[in-house]
């Protein structure tokens, strides 16, 4: 089956103040878009550690903190920079047409191979 | 008997030598002339120096001690003008001879002043040596209108110390781009408009026809007839090695003093090492091959075998904060069979250029990302085929594991350049003698003392290998922005930077990161006493929204209870508030008040408002609270009125954020029921008098607080903690607690320049903290004015989902 690509519009670009995020529910998921300096990047809005809120991380170049025990994702491959275990989120076509963003929602990717996936569970449960 | 070994020069290259030489077995006694009077320094650093970034007792490289101890003979401002080659003398300037055996001639280079009419005017400069620095250091006054005549590292460096103390700068530079030595247009580009963004302007091409002035420089005239105003002139067009004495002395001499692969001059018994010489018709510049050549010097003079000098490549680096140049071997991209591999990125500042030929790396220029530069290093020395790694010229693949980098090595890699210790030598140093920091690590293979960019490697390497690896206290704020919280408070005063943006682009890299953004907020907000440009993205979350987030991501809220005093009322608010939100948990708090507990953040303002009671400050770097006692009105023992006095401190200290929480205490007598003594600031009361005690804590670490100061009236009692809790606020690191604070200045100093100062003193640290409370309020008045319309509005997508699901 070939999916089409499935844009919805979601908020006034204006609405995320830029090297913010801001969190949204949006077809049953909740996704976090940041503002890096008038580029919009859309990620899933849960930390893979332990659940936290990536929205309200602070945004350091591409890259943003979780608020809760610091690990640090970058925005647009949603890879898990320089943390001890291989970890990811999933990020999702973002574009801004006529002052509104846009997102992907049906055509997020997340970069994780099966193998890195289990061995970064496996860690995950290591360190509770 | 031993042989007479003479070196004139006492610069980086002869001194150096020296060091290899005394590391091998040798039968010389060694004497050292040296024109400047000061010892062996690191002129590399001179640069740091004019930027105030070290003192000249921080580049020291050898001190006098060293000399002694190795029975090594300085003869420091002694200036060598002769050598009689026949009877093997050097001549000094009075004429008085030394014999040697064999000699070493170290006498590096000097300033090339071109021919324009007027350099020998007042306030023209040269940027040298030490006493140039603090000449330069002398007139360097804010307001000062500068010129630096060269675009070059040197002058580049010299322009932005310049800039650092006050001046307003220009750089005005003979050729089309910035650095053509070392850059290509594209680079030079970049550089120019970087150092642009610093606030130094440049003029190109720009050639100097006259410096002019009466007797002292005025301005510039230039050929296209253009002038410019100027206080300060220095040159920095590029540099002669000093060859008269081995010229007058009938050395072969191009360039430079011509020396052989093992640094031997037309004389048998006269060597040459250092930027003075011509090396297969190359002179140098830079210290990285220098310390090769002495190695080569030291092997041959002493008739071990050992290395010779065989040439090398160089490497430039740029010195300036926050503008990233490297650049190493050819930059010539027309040579035939070159081909270019390139990355920009205009808004980022980054550009970088390779150039390859037959898969070997001819020559790399990195702009504004110098992160890989040692992997291109390595490429080049090596000669390393590049075919496996074509995919990943310019990004290498993340390393996952930190030790990986170190792992990946070569023993045989050399880590730090400009003295050539390799990796292996580092290990065997680590094991051999134990060492566990950095310092150590320095002290004894001397690695990271130089130019200090491979200081970052060495910590890796000490984290891997040493058993009992220590992280030295950290004197920078991060890496996105190497300075020291001093430095840092210096600059944004000098420099009127009143942005986290503004400070990270000119010092920094532009991006920062959650440790040093939150950090310079408070700096920010602390210097300039609220009137500075808030940015709420360099805020963690809880300083965005003013509440405290939980594990779940819903927020703790805790209003203000002064001196743990609440009332019927307030009480009925509260309860009506959690039933009113569905609020999970009210609790009391260990500080004497109540904490609302798994708020979502949409609510927040609402329960503000509901509450109808201020910001107890429990999320943020800032007054919490004053525990106090019952005291004089109720408590039987009680012989000071403690709730009051506890209140009026919270009153007077709320609202102001500081480097990391304070907690306060007030007690009635030393009974310390609300434990005074275990606060960051405590009011102790006694018969007739308070005692204020500071630095107390009991959390983490437990600490008993030391005494401030005894003070008759609460007044004064309360004048003693403000005038502390000012002083914290602007000397305090960003998250350093008080017991920190207090154990790193000691009581003594903290009293001298708090309740003992001098009244004038005191009365300015007690205007600032009064400007600072004037301006501070209660941030949950944000329910009203938020900072972003978004600011706690949960955004509702436009589009529904069900679409989508179709
Ligand atoms: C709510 C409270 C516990 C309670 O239920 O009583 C509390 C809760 C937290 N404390 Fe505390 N501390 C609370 C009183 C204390 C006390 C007792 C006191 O204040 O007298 C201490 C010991 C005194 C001290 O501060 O040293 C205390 C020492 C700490 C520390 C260790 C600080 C240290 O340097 O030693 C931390 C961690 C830190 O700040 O780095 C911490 C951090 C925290 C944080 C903020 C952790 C965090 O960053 O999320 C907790 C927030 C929980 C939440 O989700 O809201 N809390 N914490 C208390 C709130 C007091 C208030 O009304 O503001
Ligand atoms: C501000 C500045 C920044 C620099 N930055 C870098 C950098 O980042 N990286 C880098 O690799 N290089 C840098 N350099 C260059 C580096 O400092 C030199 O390459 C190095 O110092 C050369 O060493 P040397 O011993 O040959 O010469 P010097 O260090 O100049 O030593 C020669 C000494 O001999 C003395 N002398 C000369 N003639 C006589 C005489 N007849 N009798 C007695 N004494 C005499 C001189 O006064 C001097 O003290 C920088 C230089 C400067 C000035
Ligand atoms: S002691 Fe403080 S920081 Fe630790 S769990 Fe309890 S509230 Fe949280
Ligand atoms: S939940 Fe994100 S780092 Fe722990």
């Amino acid at each position: 089956m070939i999916s089409q690509s499935n844009w919805l519009r979601v908020t006034p670009s204006e609405n995320i103040p830029s090297l913010e995020g801001r969190s949204v529910q949006i077809g049953g998921r909740e996704i976090a878009i940041f503002n890096l300096h008038g580029r919009f990047v859309t990620i899933e809005n849960k930390c893979p550690h332990k659940g936290g809120p990536l929205c309200d991380g602070i945004v350091s170049g591409t890259t943003v903190v979780c608020p809760l025990h610091g690990w640090r994702f970058d925005l647009d491959t949603g890879l898990a920079v320089r943390a001890s275990l291989p970890a990811c989120v999933t990020t999702f076509p973002t574009r801004v047409e006529d002052g509104v963003i846009l997102v992907d929602i049906d055509h997020g990717s997340r970069i994780e191979s099966e193998e890195t996936a289990a061995s970064s569970l496996a860690q995950i449960r290591l360190q509770d | 008997m031993k042989r007479h070994l003479i070196v004139v020069g006492n610069g980086m290259a002869g001194v150096a030598c020296v060091e290899q030489i005394l590391k091998l077995r040798h039968d010389f006694e060694i004497t050292i002339f040296g024109d400047e009077t000061h010892v062996n320094y690191n002129r590399i650093l001179l640069s740091r120096v004019l930027a105030g970034e070290k003192s000249a007792d921080d580049i020291v490289l050898n001190d006098i001690g060293w000399y002694r101890s190795n029975g090594i003979q300085a003869r420091l401002g002694v200036r060598i003008e002769n050598l009689d080659r026949d009877r093997r003398l050097v001549i000094d300037a009075q004429g008085q001879a030394t014999p040697f055996d064999k000699l070493i001639i170290a006498t590096g280079s000097s300033a090339f002043i071109p021919p324009i009419p007027g350099v020998e005017k007042k306030n023209v400069h040269v940027f040298r040596t030490l006493d140039d620095t603090r000449a330069l250091l002398e007139k360097a006054r804010k307001g000062c209108k500068a010129v630096v005549i060269g675009g070059g590292l040197l002058g580049l460096e010299a322009a932005r110390g310049l800039q650092l103390r006050g001046c307003e700068v220009s750089v005005v530079h003979l050729m089309e781009t910035l650095m053509e030595r070392q850059l290509d247009p594209t680079g030079g580009a970049y550089l120019k408009r970087k150092i642009e963004s610093l606030g130094i302007r440049v003029m190109l091409p720009q050639q100097t026809q006259a410096l002019l002035g009466n007797g002292r420089v005025d301005g510039l005239r230039f050929a296209s007839g253009e002038e410019l105003e100027a206080d300060l002139v220095v040159i920095a067009a590029g540099i002669k090695p000093n060859v008269d004495l081995a010229r007058k002395a009938g050395l072969e001499v191009r360039r430079g003093i011509v020396v052989n692969d093992h640094m031997v001059t037309s004389d048998p018994n006269i060597h040459a090492v250092g930027e003075c010489t011509e090396h297969r018709g190359q002179t140098f510049g830079l210290v990285a091959p220098l310390m090769e050549q002495g190695k080569a010097l030291a092997a041959a003079i002493t008739g071990n075998e050992g290395p010779a000098f065989t040439g090398s490549t160089s490497a430039t680096k740029l010195k300036i904060m926050g503008v990233e140049i490297f650049s190493a071997g050819s930059i010539d991209d027309s040579a035939p069979g070159v081909e270019t591999v390139r990355y920009e990125d205009p808004s980022l500042g980054i550009y970088k250029k390779l150039l390859l030929k037959n898969n070997r790396l001819e020559g790399v220029i990195l702009v504004g990302d110098v992160s890989e530069e040692r992997h291109y290093t390595g490429w080049l020395r090596e000669e390393t085929n590049l075919a496996p790694h074509r995919k990943h010229l310019l990004f290498p693949p993340p390393a996952e594991d930190a030790g990986l980098e170190i792992a990946e090595m070569p023993d045989s890699e050399v880590i730090c350049g400009c003295n050539g210790v390799t990796k292996g030598t580092i290990i065997d140093a680590i094991h051999s003698s134990g060492i566990g920091t950095l310092s150590e690590l320095k002290k004894c293979t001397r690695a990271s003392t130089s130019c200090g960019s491979c200081t970052n490697l060495c910590e890796q390497l000490l984290r891997a290998v040493a058993s009992d690896f220590q992280e030295e206290t950290r004197t920078t704020l991060c890496s996105c922005v190497p300075f020291s919280y001093e430095q840092l408070r210096e600059i944004m005063r000098g420099q009127q930077l009143k942005s986290v943006q503004e400070v990270l682009n000119v010092y920094g890299n532009g991006k920062g990161c959650e440790v040093c953004k939150p950090a310079l907020s408070y700096m920010l907000d602390m210097l300039w006493c609220g009137d500075h440009e808030e940015d709420r993205s360099a805020r963690f979350i809880n300083d965005r929204v003013h509440a405290n987030i939980q594990k779940d991501g819903t927020f703790s809220v805790v209003p203000r209870m002064r001196g743990g005093v609440t009332s019927a009322d307030e009480l009925r608010r509260i309860a009506d508030v959690a039933d009113k939100y569905k609020i999970p948990m009210v609790k009391v708090t260990g500080s004497q008040r109540i904490d609302l507990l798994g708020v979502k953040k949409a609510d927040l303002p609402h329960v503000w408002a509901d509450l109808g009671m201020p910001s107890g400050q429990a999320y943020t770097k800032g007054v919490r609270m004053v525990k106090t006692c019952v005291g004089t009105e109720f408590c039987r023992f009680g012989v000071q009125d403690s709730t009051r006095a506890g209140i009026e401190l919270e009153q007077r200290l709320e609202n102001l954020f500081t480097p990391h929480k304070v907690k306060m205490g007030a007690v009635g007598c030393p009974r310390n029921c609300a434990e005074a003594t275990v606060k960051d600031i405590g009011m102790i009361g006694q018969d007739g008098s308070w005692q204020i005690v500071v630095g107390g804590a009991a959390g983490k670490s437990v600490r008993k607080a030391d005494l401030l100061i005894t003070v008759e009236t609460t007044e004064l009692a309360l004048e003693a903690c403000e005038l502390f809790f000012q002083y914290y606020r602007e000397n305090g690191n960003y998250l350093e607690r008080t017991y920190d604070f207090v154990e790193r200045l000691g009581i003594e100093k903290i009293r001298k320049e708090t309740v003992y100062a001098a009244e004038p003193e005191k009365k300015k640290l007690l205007d600032r903290l009064k400007r600072s409370k004037a301006l501070a309020k209660d941030a949950w008045l944000e329910r009203e004015t938020p900072a972003h319309a978004t600011q706690f509005v949960q955004i509702e997508a436009i589009d529904k989902t069900e679409k989508a699901i179709l």
